[in-house]
């Protein structure tokens, strides 16, 4: 349970569309605490029922070289018992109080949550407050869990052909930024992860001036701020660096492709990734257009893919679009379709270069991008029917380094994009040399 | 939606289930903690990602679900009945311009004839995909121009739908529904498109060892029954099912006498009365009885070994469980939860993973159909370990047989599945349908109310009893989907 890994660019695509609306329609407030960390506080009076999410600006992007999947590694760990709390007492307290609870790694950030009744707070603060720098780990505990972790790999990469693919095809677009290390490590490297490599990346990341906690659900800033002071106030900060600084990809110059070949495919399947320039390098309003286009592409059963090569070619039983935009360095831009049975995977891959030929001379139409919009903006009303999606929303956004102000004025950028400025991006971005092709092949009886 | 309330997401890996809330069919937002396959989230994805969001709820249900309210905390629920006498039960809550409706019509695939396995999920695919004046693309057009949430599923039990409108386009939403139960279409376009997506489905299912084994077990123990057979169809059946086999469907299936209705919102009682005359007033008054026969749960002492070229092997177990009005179905629910339903706490996840690191995923379930109950449990272990991970599956059921739970488990199990309750009931979609499962189940309007003291009464002597009662190591059936050292199929 605890550890999920978004690798998975389909959940953040919903992220990257819902999230900074949110922050505006949740009426989200922050302070930030001497030690430096910063607190959110999202209100949403719904149900007596109160979200903590403890975000750290730490991910798998952050490993060392060798170490891959210790960013996640140290999240399981983090369940395993601090000098005061036994191994296993957090998760038995929240249970038995009805709670739910997990945490997650990306490449990005590291999070925890809890979900209980509103007068539990108190309880589960002061769980994960001590769990920031006072876990105790042991090898009888580590090892087992590291069988764990390699077990779960073996359940959601090596059980999955297009997870393999996905994995291989990341492992090709970045040329040498961490971005194209699984999260979740890869095996080798996983099996030699040790307790003190555990550790030492827990004490060089794990602190309040590394951290974001939202507080979301039926509570005020008033009700909270006396509790985030009381048990997250004396942690110590460990300073570090305000700006998380990797590697850079080189200027892209090659066309790439991958083939998955396994006795476990059943039905092929066409993917294409595509690097977009470093976040750094975007000018405003270049996520949303990317947001944008996505919708456009891929959005919905009538968005353009879809409708022609599924509906009106009828060569393909999928055929789509969406974008990993909440990157704190690259995000990338993705293109998949499946052909239906009889029809040809290269039929359906010059369909789908069809379709981008045509955007990159024709361009986004006025009409198209209009109906985006709409749907975006429609997205903010649906989104603050969960109240967990505020926090995590917020969180995510925050993790890489967002601003509250900027996340909540996401709905005017959106508004603001124009359809120059989506044709713009789209033919910087959709270029051979900054993609990697993806096929995913049966394998052919020898 | 299906058989009870839907808590946890996979019975394949439940440990995605820990999200607190109820799980509705497509959402737009997808949390990070929320288990994901990989690349796309194309429309056809999305909509083969509904069917198996769906496929899976129906296996997955948790008494979880059920799980209570604090009294304290209750959502109010009105029965509105319309001026043409339909009844639908109402949560009404005006803080978020947003309104759902969930519905369920008794009967599904259970009733797929002989050679049309598939029907009623393949017609739940294409209720959508036109009706009225308006085809396939003017019908999604209209869906996606206004930012209406609309779709269908199909279980072994029922046929069910949700929708999810914003006030200001809840009239045209209404239109829409109306028309997709009274006027689908079925047109050729989407009837051969939706074919083709239900057969690449079935082809990838056949290589997936999570789906296999989930076939496998579910042809183990209903073997010669309905729900035994495969409620996704065959490429045969899917490759030869007509719109006239699915409208004959609809015909038969979708009347006003086995419908059961929830709505959450931005409504009130004066206003949805009118509305409910207006969607479901044209349908038929009734319908003809559902044939489908009880069965316990077969396959006693059976292991069958499905080989597939991974290095993890699936591991499913199951015997006959209560059904969900079995006066122990709620001391099961506790001792299930002390076996394997409890995310961190069970006993499978104390000696599987966390005392052995056996698994990642491991865990236990109820599952309360029409006319049959389960209890089944799985895991995931690498192929060199399978045998032992088994061993130590029949050993804990084996030992809570015997022994039962302890004073303390019972409490513990109690206090989760009455506290959790509340914690879920936060969107308005699975509010919903947790209205439309309370119905269907006929567990009563107060039962928010009522089912925290269904627990509290129990004594840990009670449980222990229903403990001994039902589970019994020679009665489950096993099927183990990989390359297990040391495991061969036997017992057949």
């Amino acid at each position: 349970m605890r550890l999920f890994q978004p690798v998975l660019a389909s959940l953040l695509l919903g992220l990257a569309l819902l999230r900074p609306a949110v922050a505006e329609v949740f009426d989200a407030q922050s302070f930030t605490l001497p030690n430096g960390l910063t607190v959110v506080v999202v209100e949403n009076h719904r149900a007596p029922v109160v979200t903590q999410m403890l975000w750290y600006r730490v991910g798998a992007a952050d490993e060392v070289s060798g170490k891959s999947g210790l960013a996640h590694f140290l999240e399981h760990l983090l369940f395993k018992g601090t000098e005061t709390a036994a191994a296993g007492e957090f998760s038995a307290m929240v249970a038995a109080n009805g709670g739910t609870e997990n945490a997650f790694t990306s490449r990005d950030y590291t999070g925890y949550w809890q979900t209980v009744a509103k007068d539990r707070l108190e309880a589960v603060m002061r769980y994960e407050a001590d769990r920031m720098q006072h876990i105790v780990l042991t090898d009888e505990v580590v090892y087992p869990e590291r069988d764990v972790i390699v077990e779960e790999r073996r359940q959601r990469i090596d059980s999955s052909p297009s997870a393999q693919l996905d994995e291989a095809m990341m492992a090709a677009l970045f040329q040498n930024h961490p971005y194209g290390i699984p999260i979740i490590g890869w095996q080798h490297e996983m099996q030699a992860l040790t307790t003190a490599d555990a550790l030492a990346f827990y004490r060089k990341w794990y602190g309040p001036d590394n951290a974001i906690l939202v507080i979301g659900g039926d509570v005020t800033l008033d009700e909270v701020k006396p509790l985030v002071e009381t048990y997250y106030g004396p942690l110590v900060p460990v300073g570090v660096p305000a700006e998380r600084i990797r590697v850079l990809e080189p200027p892209p110059l090659a066309a790439r492709s991958v083939t998955f070949k396994s006795p476990q495919v059943a039905e092929p399947q066409w993917y294409r990734a595509y690097l977009v320039p470093h976040r750094k390098d975007l000018t405003e309003g270049d996520l949303e257009a990317l947001q944008l286009l996505s919708e456009i592409l891929g959005g919905s059963a009538t968005s353009r893919l879809y409708k022609s090569l599924v509906v009106e070619q009828g060569i393909a039983t999928s055929a789509g679009a969406y974008d990993r935009s909440d990157a704190l360095d690259y995000p990338t831009f993705h293109l998949s379709a499946a052909p239906r049975q009889g029809v040809e995977l290269a039929t359906v891959e010059a369909a789908m270069q069809a379709e981008v030929d045509k955007l990159l001379a024709d361009g986004v139409t006025e009409a198209e991008l209009r109906q985006a919009k709409d749907r975006l903006q429609a997205s903010a009303i649906f989104a603050r029917d969960e109240p967990s999606t505020g926090p995590h929303v917020i969180g995510a956004a925050m993790a890489i380094g967002e601003t509250l102000a900027h996340i909540q004025s996401w709905p005017e950028r959106v508004e603001a994009v124009t359809v120059a400025q989506v044709n713009a991006l789209l033919r910087a971005i959709l270029k051979p040399e900054r993609s990697v092709t993806g096929y995913l092949l049966p394998q052919e009886p020898s | 939606m299906t058989s009870l309330g839907v808590i946890r997401f996979s019975p394949l890996s439940p440990f995605s289930g820990g999200e607190g809330r109820v799980r509705g069919r497509s959402v737009a937002i997808r949390a990070p903690w929320n288990r994901g396959s990989s690349p796309q989230p194309s429309p056809a994805q999305k909509r083969e990602r509904g069917l198996a969001q769906r496929f899976i709820g129906v296996t997955a249900f948790v008494l979880a679900g059920f799980a209570a309210l604090a009294p304290a905390q209750a959502i109010e629920i009105q029965r509105v009945v319309s001026p043409g006498g339909i009844e639908a039960w109402l949560v009404e809550e005006h803080s978020n311009p947003i309104m759902a409706i969930s519905f369920s019509f008794v009967g599904g695939a259970a009733l797929d004839p002989v050679g049309q396995e598939g029907r009623a999920r393949m017609t739940s695919a294409l209720l959508d995909e036109g009706a009225g004046d308006l085809d396939s693309q003017a019908f999604q057009g209209e869906l996606d121009r206004l930012s209406i949430q609309l779709g269908f599923g199909a279980s072994d039990d029922d046929l069910s739908g949700n929708v999810t409108t914003l006030t200001k386009t809840r009239a045209r939403a209404v239109e829409l529904l109306q028309l997709a139960l009274t006027e689908p279409r079925f047109d050729a376009e989407p009837v051969e498109r939706v074919r083709g997506q239900l057969q690449v489905r079935l082809s990838r299912k056949a290589s997936d060892p999570n789906s296999v084994a989930y076939d496998t077990l579910d042809q183990l123990v209903f073997a010669g029954h309905p729900y035994g057979r495969p409620s996704e169809g065959t490429p045969e059946s899917v490759g030869a099912l007509t719109a006239d086999d699915l409208r004959a469907f609809v015909l038969q299936r979708l009347a006003l006498d086995t419908l059961k209705i929830g709505v959450v919102g931005d409504i009130t009682p004066a206003e949805l009365g009118p509305l409910l005359d207006q969607v479901f007033g044209g349908l038929p008054k009734t319908s003809p009885p559902v044939a489908v026969t009880e069965i316990v749960p077969q396959g006693a002492g059976v292991v069958t070994v499905v080989q597939k070229p991974v290095t993890q092997s699936v591991i499913f177990v199951a015997q006959p469980g209560p059904k969900r009005d079995d006066p122990d179905f709620y001391a099961a629910a506790v001792v299930n939860y002390v076996l394997g339903g409890g995310s961190f706490s069970s006993r499978l996840y104390e000696e599987v993973r966390e005392k052995r690191g056996l698994a990642y995923s491991v865990w236990s379930d109820l599952r309360a159909y029409d006319h049959a109950g389960l209890w089944y449990a799985g895991a995931g272990t690498q192929n060199a370990r399978a045998a032992e991970t088994l061993d130590i599956i029949r050993a804990e059921w084996t030992r809570l047989a015997q022994e039962g739970p302890t004073d303390e488990e019972v409490a513990s199990a109690i206090t989760y599945l009455t506290g959790s309750f509340a914690l879920r009931l936060t969107s308005s979609e699975g509010i919903a349908n947790l209205l439309v499962a309370i119905q269907r189940a006929d567990l009563g309007i107060d039962y928010v109310d009522q089912r925290a003291s269904y627990y509290a009464s129990l004594t840990a002597e009670e449980v222990r009893r229903v403990a001994k009662a039902w589970l019994d190591p020679a009665k489950l059936a096993v099927v183990v989907v990989g390359q297990p050292d040391g495991l061969a199929s036997s017992g057949q």
